[in-house]
């Protein structure tokens, strides 16, 4: 089967410009034949390519609403994000209200889920003094970029599943119980700030197959809640998370909640690949624990949330502070009950997914990686893209593998028309024999002897 | 910056690749540029994840070793299907006695470079703990010569972090 992706290309609107290959934090995507192409086992469904694109080629693919009717009963996750995207007047139960109202059954705050996992944090860092700095695993992003880019790391990943899973968990129980229900008949489905959400939803690490069912994309469901919200009411009681499961939706939040030890939360891809290579030089372990948000300002920068993130960062930070002592959150016993049946722990090892190796057979990849420095010593170093591969570096990568030529360079290229006009100039000049005269003919002959 | 030795390989003989960077004293900008280019190799070559980390941190460390203490230097990388050998030969102040500089948490870097989060005395017995074989030499005033090789093993990849 091959790798499903959420992030995908829509051809049709793709001009091949090189914003995206640029942006790329995997160097996932070329140029080729005027169209972006993104390479497959490389990239990790972090989004940026969606944000940068100018002629919103790079889409999200989500689930779609009508896929409700599949199911017997239908229950909403909302990511702590959503509640960001709304003016600070709107009461977080009238959002959770309006979701019944678009067609679920039940709706379940994954905030309820992030109470959950933070004590399961906890209660595994105590566990656990090995390794150091434990790397959360609640964004997709991140937990891929690690499998692909640092694949010595991917044992720092804490093994216990995300908020997401958790409330999927919660939400699947309590159909079960409640409503009597079997299990095929519930469908969970998250309403997501990001692809990479939906990637790990369809292929999920640590677990065989997810709780969760699909996806949604927030910035859909943002725009179909805008409709019913008048008629919303602010009394159905079915906020239950705590504030600080909710503060899980910016960045900071997780480590927020967490509290204790020694926490660094980083937000940003690019960041995130710095403090990754700090963890890997072993220059972090003095750290506990690693929050790591692939989006600027956390899951409220989300590519598919509607509110400014830095404005949503900021509706979230108040509505926390205003929650802080109204809901007590996932009753800790609750917590220790999840954490101890072990549902939420990974079930097997999340695998390196290096993509680097230029062969199989390592004393070829050697003569290649030899071949690759050689060629790159040659370019220009300007990284300006216009060969279709991201810096001068992966094109000579390209030129290895065999994807790309020395002449994709412009400037290699316009080297060898230079050479090939300058020889042509030179042959313009000579003279068949019969024509030359003195001087010439005489240098032409001793040309001709040596 | 760079000076690249020109391929020493035979064609048909036994496959190896040879780096070589130059590094200068208390150039902190560039600093970790020389182990950042061997670690990319190595991933190129695909050595296990493990053995690529062990040779990132006891590169990373010679190098720093280099920028704080001596005033210039080389490191070089020499990798083969079986191992990567890494050595850093600099110019400095060389170090008088090496076994209490293989100490952990012996250092004599200047409180400047501690007070900037480097030098916590740890970069040698990081090296050697890194490294399969480990060798150091030094000569007072004159410099520090240190060669490690880090074998290309897939054993305890299935561990959790490095083992201690």
């Amino acid at each position: 089967m091959s790798y499903f992706h959420s992030v995908t290309l829509e051809r049709e609107k793709c001009k091949g410009c090189t914003n995206c290959i640029k942006r790329c934090s995997t160097e996932a995507i070329r140029v080729r034949e005027g169209k972006a192409r993104i390479l497959e086992e490389r990239c990790v469904d972090c989004g940026e390519c969606i944000r940068i694109c100018p002629n919103q080629a790079k889409v999200a693919v989500t689930d779609k609403l009508e896929r409700l009717k599949e199911f017997r009963y239908n229950v909403a996750l909302p990511a702590p994000a959503f509640f960001g995207q709304f003016g600070r007047e709107v009461d977080p139960e009238r959002v959770m209200d309006g979701l019944l109202r678009l067609g679920f059954d039940h709706v379940v705050e994954v905030a309820l889920g992030a109470d959950a996992v933070t004590c399961a944090i906890r209660w595994y860092m105590e566990e656990h003094a090995r390794p150091r700095p434990l790397i959360s695993s609640a964004c997709p992003a991140v937990v891929r970029l690690i499998q692909v880019r640092f694949p010595s790391l991917v044992d720092h990943i804490i093994p216990l599943q995300t908020p997401m899973d958790a409330a999927a968990l919660i939400a699947r129980r309590e159909a079960r119980e409640r409503e009597g229900l079997k299990d095929e008949d519930i469908a969970t489905w998250f309403i997501t700030p990001c692809p990479a959400k939906m990637t790990a939803i369809r292929q999920p690490v640590g677990v065989q197959r997810s709780e969760v069912t699909g996806a949604f994309s927030m910035s859909e469901i943002y725009g179909l809640l805008l409709g019913v919200m008048s008629q919303a009411r602010e009394d159905g009681g079915l906020c239950r998370a705590s504030a600080l499961g909710l503060g899980w939706g910016r960045a900071g939040g997780e480590n927020h909640a967490i509290g204790t030890g020694a926490l660094l939360a980083v937000d940003g891809i690019h960041n995130v690949i710095a403090v990754l290579e700090e963890v890997l030089r072993d220059r972090l372990q003095d750290l506990d624990y690693l929050e790591l948000q692939a989006c600027v300002g956390g899951c409220v920068g989300g590519p598919l949330v509607t509110e400014n993130p830095f404005v949503g960062r900021t509706n979230l930070r108040v509505l926390t502070e205003r929650l802080a002592d109204v809901h007590p959150g996932l009753p800790v016993d609750a917590s220790r009950q999840i954490f101890k049946s072990g549902q939420l722990a990974m079930r097997c090892r999340i695998e390196p997914r290096p993509v680097m190796k230029l062969d199989e057979d390592i004393a070829r990849a050697i003569s290649k990686t030899e071949q690759l420095e050689r060629v790159l010593a040659s370019l220009p170093g300007l990284d300006c893209g216009s060969c279709g591969s991201p810096h001068c570096r992966s094109l000579a990568e390209d030129i290895v593998r065999g994807s790309a030529f020395e002449t994709d360079c412009i400037f290699k290229l316009r080297e060898q028309v230079h050479a090939l006009a300058k020889e042509m100039l030179e042959l313009a000049q000579k003279l068949p024999p019969a024509m030359r005269q003195g001087e010439e003919a005489s240098r032409a002959d001793k040309d001709g002897e040596t | 910056m760079e000076t690249r030795k020109p391929d020493q390989t035979a064609p048909d003989g036994p496959a190896r690749l040879e780096l070589e960077f130059a590094v200068e004293g208390r150039d902190f900008a560039a600093a970790g540029n020389a182990a950042s280019r061997i670690k990319r190799a190595l991933e190129h070559v695909g050595f296990a994840a493990r053995a690529v980390r062990r040779a990132s941190i006891t590169a990373y460390e010679a190098e720093m070793n280099i920028v704080i203490h001596a005033r210039r230097g080389v490191i070089r990388a020499c990798i083969t299907p079986e191992a990567v050998t890494i050595t850093a030969d600099d110019e400095g102040p060389g170090i008088p006695d090496i076994e209490l500089a293989m100490q952990e948490g012996y250092s004599t870097a200047p409180e400047d470079i501690r007070e900037m989060g480097f030098g916590a005395g740890m970069g040698l017995p990081n090296m050697r703990k890194c490294s399969d074989r480990f060798s150091i030499e030094s000569r007072v005033g004159q410099g520090t010569a240190v060669r490690a090789v880090i074998r290309n093993e897939r054993r305890g990849t299935e561990g959790r972090g490095l083992d201690r």
